[in-house]
């Protein structure tokens, strides 16, 4: 059992510098800015994954309703970019200059008192994080303290996802509604639309996945870690234990929520715009299936599944615009049914045994899947 | 694109009036070699398009997939038409148009993924693209950034002028005014009850009716109410309409939304023969979806329908449904597609180039005369100078043109006194 330990230790050490390889030096070399930038955009989603590992994978909460967090994180973000880009002389031709253009359209003649703050970046960037936390927390303590969980949690973060959608795209006026917030420019006067401040932006984007992928192997491979893997396996043990379950539960739900929320602002800063369309149901539950696709309990697996399915996606629209619908269902149809555990499953359960090298690896996982 | 024959050739005498003056550009459609020695690739094309000595590359980006592709399949058609059309008379400056499509998918990112797809990967001469504001907003930046033509359809609710757009299809004012000037003149109407979706479209289109009304022809709104996207319950204002009786009902509800809007509006003892019911926003297409038998009798105020009679129209219609089939309808928008492709085509031969900055800068002015809605011709801001149409439904999913305006109306994207 120790060489097990160890041997998946190694293993998901060798599956982080892969992955940091991959993104931090094959990636950029091998492609143009364009499709880097495209890989940048993937990477956001990531985050969302890296989040679902944690909270779905080991801790066994379902949410499908993370779009909400990636929104939030990114329209505190894109709040700030379109504040800057709304300045009096860019704006000259509306009724009232200096306001985001969607508000002039909406007939609003002043900044709602709500949209000042992110007037200051240090503010943004703190609400990018905090705005999400503190609404996952409110949830999370509303359901995990009655025992809410399992599917009903998750019709709840559906629910959650709807509401705001429909709050987004009704509040047009303080929103920019379904249109979204566009035409993003600049970060203190730094264009982001430029070639170079791309390059920087995906690696800064890099940099942060990495970094929250590390924070949550540290979690993970903590006494924390493990009181969640026990949370998810027999939820009624821990608490006869004498663990408060619903405080772990919430704090991994607001950490996940937070790392979505990383992602989403990253996004605004590397698309240059912010949507509702992000915010719905239908791409929450796309998160999840990136997770599943990659290995809901291995934070390599999501990261890379994520980066599959939206390479994959972006393959086939260009290739059969008609069609690709189809082969998308038919490759998550493939991977459910040929590999549960996702694309990690395939390497740790079906290539690992194989090598024959791989001494003492004994195919048992120290997180092993539940039931579900 | 199908190897068949191109099946018609579009009013090529008035198209060559129209180029009169520039006899050697006409003959270009005639004679592809001579063309290319008059029109080298370095001379045309100086900013490294996809221009060769045999062919141009444009891009057609609409959404194929999602909610929206019901809506977007018919101008994708219609571009398609428009470039085999051209190919047929010899191409633009004597060179095969080819496309490349991508799939917008219904989403606002995929279509900004996409459309700089076009122009950084494949460095397209032009787009035929976008539908909904919500995907034009979302590329505009794109296209404005890197240096784009973008050919966009629909009719919309204005408040925007790009140099890297021309919008084919009509800002809110076009669609708006004549249409409730005619409606006060013929009905007699003095109330008006506004129903939306809700989105920035019909509440802009609204706002500029609204004006309208109360400002300039001094009548009366009696109520003004909007829906979510997808909505399908419309009992309560329809109630509300039955005790308000307002002279006409103006609907701008779009989408699936219209299909319970008319059914539920007939099932509740509404006629629209008798109750004036005005909409800018139901064309051929949704009638499809709404059933002619719940909408006859409802007027429609838009620049185009298939029922026009005039040659351009019947040889369009023709062509459209030898290439589409027999079942298809043509709706408003279909129509201001088709009409991207030539108008790109005539300002390119204007420009005597494929430049960007040029083809932009020569658009002012360019005439199509060969549209089947009519002559257009393209103003200062980028949009087009075009009729208003009031068009009665037929129960056959038709419209009956009721009356049309004498002349063009102008293209006002800032309409003072509207704001």
């Amino acid at each position: 059992m120790a060489a097990t330990r160890t041997d998946s230790r190694s293993l998901e050490l060798i599956g982080f510098a892969l992955i940091a390889l991959l993104i931090m030096v094959v990636l950029p070399l091998m492609l143009d800015i364009f499709r880097l930038n495209l890989v940048g955009k993937y990477l956001t989603y990531a985050f969302v994954a890296v989040g679902l590992v944690l909270c779905w994978g080991h801790t066994g909460i379902l949410s499908l309703g993370q779009g909400v967090f990636f929104g939030l994180g990114g329209y505190c973000m894109a709040a700030f970019l379109k504040l800057e880009a709304s300045s009096v002389e860019n704006t000259r031709i509306q009724s009232t200059p200096g306001i985001p253009d969607f508000m002039d359209w909406n007939q609003l003649t002043e900044l709602p008192f709500f949209w000042v703050p992110f007037k200051s970046l240090p503010f943004a960037l703190i609400a990018v994080v905090a705005v999400p936390a503190i609404a996952a927390f409110i949830l999370g303590a509303a359901m995990f303290k009655r025992r809410v969980g399992g599917v009903y949690f998750a019709i709840i973060t559906q629910a959650l996802a709807s509401v705001l959608t429909i709050l987004i795209i009704g509040r047009q006026g303080y929103t920019g509604g379904i249109n979204g917030i566009t035409d993003l420019r600049t970060l203190l006067g730094w264009d982001i639309r430029t070639d170079n401040a791309k390059y920087i932006l995906y690696f800064v984007c890099c940099f942060l996945l990495l970094g929250i992928m590390l924070l949550a192997r540290f979690v993970l491979a903590s006494k924390l870690g493990r009181i969640l893997v026990a949370t998810r396996d027999q939820e009624d043990r821990v608490r006869f234990s004498g663990y408060d379950v619903a405080n772990f539960k919430i704090f991994v739900f607001c950490l996940a929520s937070a790392m979505a929320a990383i992602g989403g602002a990253m996004f605004a800063l590397q698309v240059g715009f912010m949507s509702p369309s992000f915010v719905g149901i239908v791409p929450s539950i796309e998160m999840v299936i990136f997770c599943a696709v990659g290995g809901r309990h291995s934070l390599v697996g999501a990261v890379v599944g994520t980066l599959v399915v939206n390479w994959g996606k972006t393959l086939f629209s260009e290739s059969f615009p008609e069609l690709w619908l189809f082969a998308m269902g038919g490759l998550f149809i493939a991977v459910v049914l040929a590999f549960p555990r996702g694309l990690a499953g395939l390497v740790t359960d079906q290539l690992i045994p194989r090598l024959p090298h791989w001494r003492g690896w004994t195919h048992r996982q120290p997180s092993p899947a539940p039931a579900e | 694109m199908s190897p068949r024959k191109p099946p018609f050739r579009l009013a090529t005498p008035s198209r060559r009036q129209l180029l009169a003056g520039a006899a050697a550009l006409s003959a270009a459609a005639f004679l592809p070699q001579r063309a290319l020695a008059d029109f080298p690739t370095a001379q045309v094309n100086t900013t490294g398009l996809a221009v060769t000595d045999a062919d141009v590359t444009v891009g057609i980006l609409h959404s194929v997939t999602g909610t929206m592709a019901i809506s977007e399949t018919g101008s994708v058609e219609a571009e398609k038409l428009a470039i085999e059309q051209i190919n047929a008379q010899g191409g633009v400056l004597g060179r095969k148009v080819k496309f490349i499509q991508e799939d917008g998918a219904s989403d606002w990112p995929t279509f900004a993924e996409k459309a700089k797809k076009l122009l950084v990967n494949d460095k397209v001469a032009s787009v035929m693209g976008c539908w909904t504001s919500a995907s034009r907003k979302a590329v505009l930046p794109v296209f404005e950034q890197y240096n784009g033509m973008l050919y966009y359809p629909t009719f919309y609710e204005g408040l925007e002028a790009s140099k890297n757009v021309i919008y084919t299809g009509q800002e809110a004012t076009q669609q708006i005014i004549a249409g409730l000037n005619w409606v006060q003149k013929e009905k007699n109407a003095k109330t008006f009850y506004l129903l939306g979706s809700d989105y920035i479209w019909p509440r802009t289109s609204n706002k500029i009716a609204r004006k309208h009304i109360e400002n300039f022809l001094k009548l009366k709104v009696v109520g003004e109410e909007y829906f979510p996207l997808g909505h399908t319950q419309f009992n309560s204002v329809i109630n509300k309409m039955k005790l308000t009786k307002p002279d006409v009902i103006y609907a701008i509800i779009v989408g699936g939304s219209n299909v319970a809007f008319y059914k539920q509006l007939k099932a509740a003892g509404v006629d629209l023969t008798k109750q004036t019911l005005m909409t800018i926003s139901v064309t051929e297409d949704e009638i499809l979806g709404i059933g002619g038998e719940n909408i006859v009798g409802g007027y429609a105020c838009m620049k185009y329908f298939e029922s026009l009679d005039n040659t351009n129209n019947k040889s369009f219609v023709a062509a459209f449904k030898k290439m589409w089939g027999d079942n298809i309808v043509i709706g408003d928008v279909t129509q201001a597609a088709y009409l991207g492709p030539w108008l790109w085509k005539l300002t390119v031969e204007k420009a005597g180039s494929f430049d960007i900055d040029k083809v932009s800068g020569a658009s002012p002015g360019v005439e199509f005369k060969g549209a089947p809605e009519g002559y257009v011709r393209i103003h200062e801001n980028h949009h087009l100078w075009s009729k208003t149409r009031v068009g009665r439904a037929r129960a056959d999913g038709q419209y009956d043109l009721i009356y049309e305006t004498a002349d063009l109306m102008e293209p006002d994207p800032f309409p003072k006194g509207y704001q």
